[in-house]
């Protein structure tokens, strides 16, 4: 196993499944000459040269929209949205048409394409750069949505998104490229849609993913310290859901706090609730409390940012409210 | 052109109409839900225009999809049951009318969002120039689309990576119920491709023969510079934007003008004075066209609904 | 037309009640003599039947409350009808009780006071699980104390109920302090909490044992022919009715009362009250402590039906169902400890009782009859007497005439 950064997991899980399959090609802002702005394409261009590292005028309906359409004649297009944030430019492309062509056409085409975005807050973007959406794209049945929280899962789960037939919107986080984790040496690929216990526990089940993983094995271990050992369910996939592990978790603890980056009302949580609710109603010992981010835009300001974000604070209180 | 091919446009023309005006007929019966788009009047644009394409070609259009569908060889008969919702539509009964498509004819669809297909269509382009091959795309759609977002990014990212995008603008006059000249800095719509730089031309719709002449030429002209080129084709339509549609936006007399130039007639006309064809060919082809409709409005009717199961199928190809 | 139902009297004693659970909720169909709630008194948890049928249109008190008596508690009319809290004075629907005239309250000690945490209205807090794990193990989680915020119940309350071995009652609350508390509990000691059961019965024989002057008078009896006759009448009972020894003797001690009134008494104040009917208490063990269930009548009633009450009440004592006609108005208690191999003991007197009776075992012992040595049955039963009523004389001659029913049975089946 070697110890490698999320950006350094993503970018070889570019490089090899170019290299392992011609059809695949980059298309997005900045990822060519540049070198990608968060360098996760960083080499690419000398490397691999202007047809497979695409350059794309500052046109996300372009992008998203040629993507589709190169998609649906062949071709496996990786699109880049600099942000997350400005997937709303192309919103018609993610969520209407996407989703949609396979479905509406009686599946005579597949879209083999996956949209790589970043998205996340806490490094003093403003609030239209800072978002975390992840909800609304992960509302459309015909889209998937992937957004890990570790480089072994970045790199695995990016390799089996690039060789899936399937439209895959696979949501980074601007504050983790630097987190670094363990990766299995050689070719792996992860499952798309498979929870994961990324740490076991006995006390209370927090269920997360993304930025909210490395928040929550932090609180783990300040909490392990305190005699509280929570385990912790990584969504990995918010789209298709894969509420087993979760379930499991739950019925052994009956306890659990959900932690996201995203706001509270109409969020992931909002689903993962509903489902434990639906599906282990017997097994509840305490309300399930939701850790997010307050409902404001996010301000520029450090610390009001820092304030309004979801912290390992935030974490380790919500797990001893829900003991009470 | 040859004999057969103009009997063959003739005919295409013929049956285009004559679907339309059964399907018009089956929609207010009820039969036929959701929005339905009729292509009576501008039917020499899409004859012409497909007429004058290779195989290898990419057609993508707008909602206004029956009459491109049946030009690129879909059959009446899975036209009539894709509008009836049935599991013999070439959509499965799950597109509807505004979803045709049939990729083994290079026909990708029948797009409902205005101008949403158009950066799908240099996608095409941007695959098949990946793959280094020289197909075209030919991209219709209409004059209400070239003031939307998508137009913009999808022309200026075809000029700037020279893409092989055959633009076609089926101008006729009214973007739903809106007047070209109400919503749109330019009324001459090729006039947008210029601020791209980019070639166009302009053609009268109306007549079948000049939509083929100038089709050709721009889809030459595509292939051999490998850079886009936009053809305004302007045309009219003969019915209300979809069904349902009060038409308070023109006037009667107008309706009747353009009417006069029945793209049919003109081309009917035209057969018979070139010796092309006698009266009895194109009353033969009519007599063909009217049991074609008649046989697929029965198979559409006889066809099975989709089944249940259906509703969850293709959402995803893994 | 609204009718009021109040805390009813279950006890002459009783002066409030505590509102355990609502076992009906407002807006709920109710039909005369459906449960409606479960009420707590010194003697037992009670269910209180409505008197009336219709919906539940109001619960006046919330669970967890002490109410006095003939205070209202709820409201039961036609559905939709409105309901005037303050109208709600009306006195109706009270259990009725064998009201007698003579039973006036003595004093005795008033009812524990609640220290429980507040409990709102509305279903007992309880987390699903704790709910599931309850309902699969009999528990009733109106006698569990929640932890949980607000008071629910959650899981470990549930499973601390199980471990301690009292499925029906685990309360935290601290016992009421008891003098010279110099005890100093050691991590070996095992801790365990009084039910509120036993609690009452320590209050009131505290208040007896401190305040009644008890003298105590043994008579053995001699058994053979009740042994006989006993066997006799049961060869011609079904199963679940065959009468027991106790039952002949609830027999004769009701004949026997009757011939010595002043030991069916209470005092008040200065005065002797001679109860008009003969009530005989029989104590029963039930989890968490002893109640007295009551035989109305007995001296009316035949072997059978006797026999038949008395099983029933006892069988609702220990299912802790029992109903609050079941353990009111006895006029004079006994005790029987025959089944545990007793030679003799002696029993405390049930204020505002004038006595009491404690009845051992019934053994095969060497005899002496007509001057030679044989086997023979004999029990031996002992009397304790209120001496402010009563005296030894007269105790002795109970005693005696007791005999008279006891060793000549056949004058018990008249």
């Amino acid at each position: 196993m070697a110890k490698i950064t999320m950006r350094e997991a993503i970018s070889q899980a570019l490089m090899e499944e170019m290299d392992r399959d011609p059809a695949v090609f980059i298309m997005g802002e900045e990822v060519g000459v540049w070198g990608g702005t968060y360098a996760v394409t960083k080499g690419f261009y000398d490397k691999y040269g202007a047809a497979r590292v695409k350059d794309t005028p500052i046109a996300e309906n372009a992008i998203i929209g040629g993507a589709i359409g190169a998609a649906m004649v062949g071709q496996r297009p990786v699109a880049e949205l600099m942000t997350i944030n400005f997937g709303f430019s192309a919103m018609d492309y993610i969520v209407n048409q996407a989703p949609k062509l396979h479905y509406m056409f009686g599946g005579q085409f597949t879209l083999p394409m996956v949209i790589r975005a970043v998205g996340g807050g806490g490094r003093q973007l403003g609030a239209t750069h800072s978002q975390t959406p992840d909800a609304i794209f992960a509302h459309f049945p015909g889209l998937k949505v992937v957004s890990p929280g570790t480089p072994e899962d970045a790199k695995g789960l990016l390799k089996s998104a690039i060789r899936s037939n399937d439209p895959i919107l696979f949501i980074e986080h601007a504050t983790m490229y630097q987190v670094r984790g363990e990766v299995p040496e050689g070719e792996y690929t992860i499952p798309i849609g498979k929870s994961k216990i990324q740490r076991a526990g006995k006390d209370v089940t927090i269920v997360t993913y993304c930025k909210g993983l490395e928040l929550s094995m932090k609180a783990a271990d300040e909490l392990s310290k305190q005699g509280i050992e929570v385990e912790v369910v990584d969504l990995r996939t918010l789209r298709p859901l894969d509420m087993e592990p979760v379930l499991e978790s739950f019925k052994k603890t009956n306890r659990a706090v959900v932690v996201e980056e995203g706001w509270k009302s109409y969020g992931v949580g909002s689903e993962i609730v509903s489902r434990i609710y639906e599906e282990a109603f017997d097994y509840v010992d305490a309300p399930i409390i939701r850790v997010a981010q307050k409902e404001v835009p996010l301000p520029y300001n450090r610390t009001l940012e820092q304030a309004a974000l979801p912290q390992v604070a935030d974490i380790t209180a919500a797990v001893k409210e829900v003991l009470k | 052109m040859k004999k057969e091919q103009l009997l063959d446009l003739y005919y295409q023309m013929v049956l285009i109409r004559r679907v339309e005006e059964r399907g018009a007929e089956l929609y207010q019966a009820g039969k036929i839900g959701g929005f339905m788009h009729l292509y009576i009047g501008q039917e020499a644009v899409s004859t012409g225009l497909i007429a004058a394409r290779e195989e290898r070609d990419r057609v993508i259009t707008a909602y206004r999809d029956h009459g491109v569908a049946l030009n690129c060889g879909i059959s009446a008969n899975e036209v009539m049951a894709e509008l009836l919702g049935k599991a013999t539509g070439m959509s499965k009964g799950k597109g509807g009318s505004m979803h045709m498509a049939d990729t083994s004819k290079n026909m990708w669809g029948g797009h409902a969002i205005v101008g949403g297909h158009l950066p799908i269509a240099s996608g095409f382009a941007i695959g098949d120039q990946y793959a280094g091959n020289d197909n075209v795309t030919i991209c219709m759609f209409g004059d209400g689309a070239t003031n939307i977002g998508y137009f913009h990014e999808a022309l200026n990212i075809a000029k700037t990576w020279g893409l092989r995008v055959l633009w076609v603008c089926e101008n006729n006059q009214y973007g739903m119920g809106t007047a070209v000249d109400r919503a749109s800095a330019v009324t001459e719509i090729r006039q947008k491709a210029e601020g791209y730089g980019m070639k166009n031309g302009q053609v009268d719709g109306m007549d079948v023969t000049k939509v083929y002449e100038a089709a050709k030429e721009a889809i030459d002209y595509v292939r051999k510079e490998g850079q886009p080129y936009l053809l305004e084709i302007d045309t009219y339509r003969f019915r209300g934007h979809s069904m349902g549609d009060p038409e308070r936006y023109r006037k009667a007399e107008e309706v009747k003008k353009w009417q006069e130039n029945d793209p049919i007639g003109i081309f009917n006309k035209y057969l018979l004075d070139k010796k092309v064809a006698t009266r009895k060919n194109l009353d033969e082809i009519e007599a063909r066209v009217e049991e074609e409709v008649v046989k697929a409005v029965e198979f559409a009717e006889a066809s099975p609904e989709p089944a249940m199961e259906e509703l969850f199928t293709d959402i995803y190809a893994d | 037309m609204a009718e009021t139902i109040s805390m009813p009297k279950l006890g002459f004693d009783m002066a409030e009640g505590l509102l355990v659970r609502w076992v009906k909720q407002v807006g709920e169909n109710i039909n005369k003599g459906d449960v409606l709630a479960e009420i707590e008194t010194d003697k037992a948890t009670v269910e209180v039947e409505s008197s009336a049928s219709g919906v539940v249109l109001q619960l006046i008190v919330d669970q967890g409350t002490m109410v006095p008596v003939n205070a209202p508690i709820a409201v039961v009319g036609a559905a939709g009808e409105k309901v005037d809290v303050a109208a709600a004075s009306k006195v109706e629907g009270q259990k009725s009780v064998d009201e007698k005239p003579a039973h006036q309250s003595a004093p005795v000690a008033a009812p524990v006071q609640q220290t429980s945490s507040p409990v709102d209205s509305g279903p007992v807090k309880a987390s699903p699980i704790a709910k599931k794990i309850a309902s699969d193990n009999k528990v009733d989680l109106s006698n569990v104390q929640g932890t949980g915020p607000g008071g629910r119940i959650v899981r470990k309350d549930i499973e601390a109920a199980l471990a301690s071995g009292q499925p029906s009652a685990v309360s935290s609350q601290p016992v009421v302090s008891s003098p010279s508390s110099a005890v100093i509990v050691s991590h070996d000691d095992k801790v365990i909490a009084t039910t509120k059961l036993r609690q009452a019965i320590g209050r009131r024989l505290v208040e007896s044992k401190t305040t009644i002057p008890h003298f105590y008078v043994t008579h053995e009896y001699k058994m053979d022919a009740l042994m006989d006759m006993r066997k006799q009448v049961n060869a011609y009972l079904p199963d679940n009715e065959k009468v027991s020894v106790n039952d002949f003797i609830l027999k004769g001690v009701a004949l026997s009362l009757r011939q010595f009134p002043n030991l069916n008494a209470t005092l008040k104040g200065t005065d002797i009250i001679q109860f008009g009917h003969v009530n005989v208490g029989v104590a029963v063990t039930v989890p968490g402590g002893l109640m007295t269930v009551v035989v109305k009548d007995t001296d009316q009633k035949t072997l059978r039906q006797i026999s038949g009450e008395v099983k029933a009440m006892a069988g609702r004592a220990r299912d802790g169902k029992v109903k609050p006609e079941d353990v009111d108005g006895s006029t004079f208690s006994t005790s029987n400890l025959g089944m545990y191999d007793v030679e003799e003991f002696i029993a405390i007197v049930n204020p505002p009782e004038a006595g009491i009776l404690a009845i051992s075992s019934a053994r095969e012992i060497p005899i002496v009859e007509n001057g030679q040595v044989k086997a023979g049955w004999r029990m031996k039963a002992t009397i304790s007497v209120d001496h402010r009523v009563s005296d030894g004389a007269e105790a002795a001659q109970f005693m005696q005439a007791l005999a008279g029913f006891l060793e000549n049975p056949v004058r018990m089946l008249v």
